[in-house]
């Protein structure tokens, strides 16, 4: 079984305009041990879904339908205080900026004790030796001296690595990581990319790990997820998705990308911008920009449909459809 | 002929001591960031050079020092073969050199139309005369960077990243530069986005011949773009090269480090071996080579003698490894 089921997820931000649909319609599972890597550029929804799977949502953010189950469990309506204690326990939450996360008046070792206290089984003695054992496993030299050293003593680096040794203390069983080697230089984040891949083989912990950069899901991801406009376009392995992406907008992403190993004179670029929450198009949200744009594409909104080895939301696969001009 | 810029040992020094008073009673000196420390290059006109490096290592200081928003601690910098100074206190001179920033949201006044901010060099170099005039120069410079003449009546609000920093570059060509500093000019945009602006930059480059000083930490970016690419570590250049040398024969350990440190989307499934470390402060670099406690070829010569450039084929690298013929490669 799945052990996180996201299913139709809506997320909507009322406004004195009006209300505003962040996310529409979301699906997917996460099983055990597995990353899904989820992808998309600013205001596709990408972190309103992690946000959402841990309950923290910011108001006037609120889950408007669907569902979400944790081991087949509903957590998405439950109580503030039971979501704290998923939070931490069973869902472990990694965020761009390691200064947020920690408190600034602790030091790190009594940052991880307390945690493992509140969600272990164990002593203080116990848990302090544990947070040792975390510290080294995340790559900081000589833990049992810097153990009592404040955030502000470490630096950028060193601080991310004490947050997912936060993060996967209480061996949560799902760690959402979002964007967590973007403040990061590529050296650094190399170094934690490695980490978070071992971390995930060694304890079969799985991981939702939201970023922009394709090159960190290309590395560390098993399947991928592709957002645009509050929507999945793409879902699917992630050596299909980025070698055989079937959603045009997959392609373009994918194609936008500069190489590395070689120059090209131009750069395949999509025209236009992501539409604003307030002005999404009729029909597919990516119509306007879409280089294989045919009628019922402005008419009718797609679901995700058999493309290839994915799933694509684009009529281009619509089984039998008399107007679509399917590859 | 002359380059458009050329730096001599650029340094430049920022005074980071505590007050005095908590000086004295710490009984501490005065502390210096070094942060560039002995940078020479130049750019011959029409071409593009990129400087690469992580954060801290001295690369977008040097852009702030070769437009002159910073003074030079020692060394200099000649802008078309005249001193910068010199340069700067010229109006028509000043009127050559223009800067793109790296946030279209912060480098825009909000206040502004657009039209309005984009005419602003073009009234304070006084290089058009009368509204009619100038209102048409705005279109016209609206159109080369592709948004539309009407876009001028709009406030940069109404604007998406991508579009903001095709204003902020036609706001930067308003003075008829020849030489454009780009101060990560992408880094803050999609990928999508930042593929448009990277083919405007370049067509740009080809049909007025301008002269760009590019900065990044984005080493697929800057192949794109560049003709020659220097790698800044710590303060200084370890590397300069044409950027089909630097790519396809990365010479400096610190080069290669970068490039190996790059995820890709080759999939190749192979283990990375990560340089360990990091940028150590540059209040107080290590002794020597400042890659060193980093770098897998150090011996004690590195840890004593800060090694120099010295040509290595078509490149410049400062390493004793190269240079001694310790680096397999």
């Amino acid at each position: 079984m799945s052990l996180l089921q996201v299913r139709n997820l809506r997320v909507e931000f009322p406004t004195r305009r009006g209300t505003l649909v962040a996310l529409d319609d979301v699906s997917f599972d996460i099983a055990p041990g597995e990353v899904l890597g989820v992808v998309g550029e600013s205001g596709a929804g990408k972190s309103m879904t992690g946000a959402a799977i841990i309950g923290l949502l910011e108001p006037p953010g609120r889950i408007a339908g669907g569902e979400i189950l944790l081991e087949g469990r509903r957590i998405d309506n439950l109580p503030y205080e039971r979501m704290r204690r998923i939070r931490g326990r069973e869902i472990g939450a990694i965020f761009q900026d390691p200064l947020t996360t920690l408190n600034p008046l602790y030091t790190v070792g009594r940052q991880l004790v307390e945690t493992m206290l509140t969600h272990l089984p164990i002593g203080p003695a116990e848990a302090r030796e544990r947070a040792i054992g975390w510290l080294e496993m995340v790559g900081i030299p000589a833990a049992r001296e810097r153990i009592d050293s404040y955030p502000h003593e470490f630096s950028g680096g060193m601080r991310q690595r004490v947050v997912i040794a936060l993060a996967l203390c209480a061996e949560p069983k799902l760690i959402v990581a979002d964007e967590p080697t973007t403040a990061l230089d590529v050296s650094i984040q190399a170094q934690v990319i490695a980490l978070l891949k071992r971390l995930a083989r060694e304890k079969g912990t799985a991981m939702m790990l939201v970023t922009h950069d394709m090159g960190v899901i290309a590395e560390t991801a098993d399947r991928v997820a592709v957002m645009y406009a509050g929507r999945i376009a793409e879902i699917g392995p992630v050596r299909e998705v980025v070698k055989r992406a079937n959603h045009p907008y997959s392609q373009g992403l994918m194609a936008s990308i500069p190489p590395l190993d070689r120059r090209v004179e131009r750069l395949a670029q999509i025209e236009g911008a992501m539409p604003r929450l307030s002005a999404i198009p009729k029909g597919c949200a990516y119509n306007p920009r879409c280089p294989r744009v045919f009628d019922r594409c402005r008419r009718e909104r797609p679901d995700l449909m058999p493309a290839g080895a994915t799933l694509a939301a684009c009529w281009l696969y619509a089984p039998a459809s008399g107007e679509g001009h399917a590859p | 002929m002359r380059p458009m810029i050329e730096t001599q040992d650029l340094v430049r020094h920022f005074d980071v001591s505590r007050p005095l008073i908590q000086r004295l009673l710490a009984r501490e000196g005065r502390r210096t960031l070094r942060a560039v420390d002995g940078v020479s290059f130049d750019i011959p006109k029409g071409s593009t050079l990129s400087l690469v490096g992580e954060s801290g290592c001295g690369k977008s200081t040097v852009a702030r020092l070769v437009v002159g928003l910073y003074a030079p601690t020692r060394g200099r910098v000649l802008f078309d073969g005249q001193d910068l100074g010199t340069a700067r206190a010229d109006r028509r001179q000043r009127s050559r050199m223009q800067m793109i920033f790296q946030d279209p949201y912060a480098s825009l006044n909000p206040r502004w139309r657009v039209e309005d901010i984009i005419a602003e060099p073009i009234r304070a170099f006084g290089l058009v005369e009368g509204r009619a005039a100038q209102r048409e120069r705005v279109g016209a410079l609206l159109t080369q960077v592709g948004l539309s003449a009407l876009d001028g009546r709009k406030y940069p609000h109404e604007f998406s990243g991508g579009q903001r920093q095709r204003i902020s570059i036609a706001r930067a060509l308003s003075s008829n530069p020849e030489f454009l500093v780009c101060d990560e000019p992408t880094s803050a945009l999609d990928v999508s986005v930042q593929a448009q602006i990277l083919n405007l930059m370049k067509e740009l480059q080809a049909r007025l011949g301008l002269t760009y000083l590019f900065i990044s930490h984005n080493l697929a970016v800057v192949r794109q773009v560049s003709d020659r690419v220097g790698v800044m570590y710590l303060g200084r250049l370890v590397e300069l090269a044409p950027a089909e040398t630097l790519f396809t024969t990365p010479r400096h350990p610190y080069t290669r480090a970068l490039m190996e440190a790059i995820p890709d989307l080759e999939m190749t499934g192979r283990t990375r071996i990560p340089v360990g470390g990091e940028v150590p402060s540059p209040i107080s670099p290590p002794s020597g080579c400042a890659f060193h406690p980093r770098c897998p070829l150090a011996n004690a010569r590195c840890r004593a003698e800060a090694p120099a450039m010295r040509p290595a084929g078509e490149a410049q690298v400062a390493c004793h490894a190269v240079e001694e013929g310790r680096s397999a490669a």
